[in-house]
């Protein structure tokens, strides 16, 4: 048993940091205040390995494993949530056309989402009305001579209005989760047109979108995976994906302790550093605490989804525990600011709006309960 | 990376668990009932190689290491908290500190017959008037030359009532203050060491302590652990191997609390219903599970480095910070579960959840542990 990174995941985790440091960290205000990512940034990422890293070479992945990836997303997502999150998103979708795809469908997005030629994928399950339960979604696909059309719309979708390829989820079957499938959807695409940018509270860097589609025809061969077996590629997603949240959120936590830490050595009250005062100790000391937790239960999922052993329950753990924690803790990081906290000039005013969707996304807290409670009770 | 247990880990947990589920499990509600000392467990725990598990068999140890100790102590502890802990003191209070300060004369005469199991050891830090705070003893060792006189009184010393060795922390020098303290280990039967009933307490029944006294005891110098003025800091490399041993105790008694919760959820009907159907009692479990692996990872995390001899002192503190608080939370929600039956002894989640609330104050409260993370984070 050992819980050190080996030698190839802390060259990824160091290379993460100094491109953070470097390139997201001075400009994560910016990003927040403008609702953009630059484009340049998308770029590097995609020039270091970063958009699909647990993904084979011969697809142009780093296939440097999957706690290699967590360790590298925290350190993205530490210098920037939304561009932590656009990342997150494109791996996922990276991997699961390389696990779902045909041959064919492999080789026609994953190089190109591993090169930054697509920008960033997408993942169009959420609808208005369908959330937590993807099995009252309403987007139909109907089947026309050898094309499919799909009709509908979806919500809350990451990278919306610049991902090259959508993977989208629509209704091919009966009602429940049964009926669904899985497709793959190019930006640009006749039809497909991207909706309402979410004005959020937080991740205000990353785009968020509805989509609608009016008629899209996609050929029989967008088709991912088995016809009618969308919900289970979505599943088996999100376990993934769940990873990767748990990760931005300890990224997002990280960078509040650390300015939380910062700042109680500096501030002084009552002729001592607040640092010196129990009160502020015990805050630094929970917070730490937690953190290493929420770290040790997502590098074990990870572990385990690299090792190719059952993860799913152990994903649900992290992300559940990963975005709670991070969200007490950046919660204390703001009181150790007092009302420097509560003020933009501060960072962690930015870490506090940015850490609440955690909580939300890629399965809700009680999803995650649900999970885990099922996990318990067999 | 590298999260799988290794074979022999695995052989170790598995020997703990058969021994836990066969002979102790089923004499725990009586234990704690009568608050009866199991002799017979003791015995068998040295048998078994229980007592001195990451010592090295040539002075009576098992050979093993920390994690497989610490998966051990959780499996033991599982079954009866006060059996845990009292393997827990003879394992990292005692022979650890033996091991890690003794010299070769040391370890074969005090070493060798406390981790084969044939004697058992106490560890002499806390006094009535100093406990976190344990550079400020009262008790006191006169240097006279070739030995030490030593005079005071030693509190809530788990296993004080039958330990044949107490691992004792003394001021040699009051004026240096925690530079002034030495370790010296004294046998049972040395003129002038004597001890009071044992205490009552809230859980952990079945583990006996007591307050020990020292009055005029010749301890000769042969006997000084490390050097004079060595045993603040042997005390305090102690805990940190310690609070694995309590946070892996913590880590049993809240996987029990867990498992008996979630069988009862299952059978236990309301609204015509099993109430674990129920998304209360659901989230509830699931919180409990969730919190129990994330202790349980820690532990773990710590034990791996004491392995690597790299330095833990932080990690063993989060280790036990958060063990044994998870450990009253899930313990809490156990006998919420249970409704009245658990408020009952006929339950064992009534004995869980006495038993866990000692965790959070042994080998350094909450708040001492709070204090080391604190520090070690600020100053890095």
């Amino acid at each position: 048993m050992d819980f050190d990174l080996d030698e190839t995941a802390s060259m990824v985790q160091a290379s993460a940091r100094d491109f953070a440091n470097k390139e997201i960290v001075p400009r994560a205000a910016s990003i927040d205040r403008e609702g953009k990512i630059p484009r340049s940034i998308l770029k590097d990422l995609a020039d270091l390995g970063m958009m699909t890293l647990a993904l084979p070479e011969e697809l142009g992945g780093a296939d440097v494993g999957t706690v290699a990836y967590s360790a590298a997303l925290t350190e993205i997502a530490r210098g920037c949530a939304s561009t932590g999150v656009t990342m997150s998103v494109t791996n996922m979708v990276a991997e699961v056309i390389a696990r779902f795809g045909t041959d064919a469908q492999k080789k026609q997005y994953v190089p190109k989402l591993a090169s930054g030629a697509l920008v960033a994928g997408s993942f169009a399950l959420s609808e208005p009305e369908a959330g937590s339960d993807p099995g009252a979604m309403r987007t139909t696909a109907k089947r026309d001579g050898d094309h499919w059309v799909i009709d509908g719309a979806k919500q809350w979708i990451t990278s919306g209005d610049f991902a090259g390829v959508f993977v989208v989820w629509a209704r091919t079957g009966g009602a429940g989760t049964k009926g669904i499938s899985c497709f793959l959807v190019e930006q640009g695409t006749p039809g497909l047109s991207v909706g309402h940018h979410e004005d959020k509270m937080g991740l205000r860097g990353s785009s968020t979108t509805a989509l609608h589609f009016e008629g899209v025809r996609v050929p029989e061969t967008a088709l991912l995976g088995e016809l009618n077996g969308g919900f289970k590629i979505a599943m088996m997603a999100l376990d993934g994906g769940r990873i990767g949240i748990a990760s931005q959120a300890i990224g997002i936590a990280e960078a509040a302790l650390g300015a939380a830490v910062d700042y109680a050595k500096e501030r002084k009250t009552f002729g001592a550093p607040i640092a010196d005062h129990q009160g502020i100790q015990w805050m630094i000391a929970d917070s730490r605490t937690e953190l290493d937790a929420a770290r040790l239960l997502t590098y074990r999922a990870a572990y385990l989804k690299e090792s190719k052993q059952s993860f799913s329950s152990q994903a649900a753990m992290a992300k559940l525990y990963a975005t709670e924690a991070a969200g007490r803790i950046c919660d204390r990081a703001l009181q150790i600011h007092g009302g420097y906290g509560y003020v933009k000039e501060y960072d962690v005013e930015r870490y506090y709006r940015d850490v609440r969707v955690t909580r939300i996304y890629e399965g809700t807290s009680e999803i995650q309960r649900v999970v885990i409670g099922r996990g318990v009770t067999g | 990376m590298k999260l799988d247990l290794t074979e022999e880990q695995s052989m170790i947990q598995q020997m703990a668990r058969d021994f836990a589920v066969r002979e102790v499990e089923p004499k725990a509600r009586e234990l704690d009932k009568e608050g009866r000392w199991p002799t017979e467990l003791v015995a068998r725990m040295g048998e078994l190689g229980l007592m001195g598990l990451a010592i090295p068999d040539q002075y009576g140890g098992a050979g093993s290491d920390t994690v497989s100790y610490a998966l051990a102590m959780e499996e033991v502890s599982r079954a009866c908290a006060s059996t845990g802990v009292i393997m827990s003191v003879n394992n990292s209070l005692v022979c650890d500190p033996l091991y890690k300060f003794g010299n070769e004369d040391q370890k074969k005469r005090f070493l060798a017959p406390l981790a084969s199991g044939k004697k058992l050891g106490c560890f002499g830090l806390t006094e009535p008037a100093s406990g976190s705070d344990a550079s400020h003893m009262e008790t006191v060792a006169e240097d006279k030359g070739d030995h030490f006189i030593v005079n005071g009184a030693k509190n809530w010393i788990t296993n004080g009532p039958h330990a044949d060795t107490i691992v004792l922390f003394v001021a040699s020098d009051r004026s240096l203050g925690a530079k002034g303290t030495t370790a010296v280990v004294i046998e049972k039967g040395t003129p002038g060491f004597t001890q009071n009933p044992r205490d009552h307490k809230l859980g952990i029944h079945a583990a006996h302590s007591c307050t020990v006294f020292f009055e005029n005891v010749k301890v000769p110098k042969e006997n000084v652990l490390g050097e004079k003025g060595m045993g603040f800091k042997i005390a305090m490399a102690t805990l940190d191997g310690g609070r694995i041993g309590i946070a892996s105790q913590a880590l049993g008694i809240a996987r029990a609390a867990l498992e008996k919760a979630t069988e009862y959820a299952k059978v236990r009907k309301a609204f015509g219903e099993p109430i674990a159907n129920k998304q209360a009692i659901q989230f509830m479990l699931a919180d409990m599970a969730t919190e129990l692996d994330a202790a349980r990872l820690l532990t773990l995390r710590a034990a791996t480095m004491k392995d690597k001899g790299v330095r833990h002192t932080k990690e063993s503190a989060m280790a036990k910070l958060f063990a044994s608080e998870a450990a009253t939370r899930i313990t809490h929600k156990a006998i919420q579960i249970h409704g009245g039956y658990g408020y009952s002894t006929e339950y064992d989640v009534e004995r869980h959840y006495r038993d866990a609330r000692i965790t959070e104050i042994y080998e350094g409260t909450s708040e001492i542990q709070r204090i080391v993370i604190a520090a070690n984070t600020l100053k890095a």
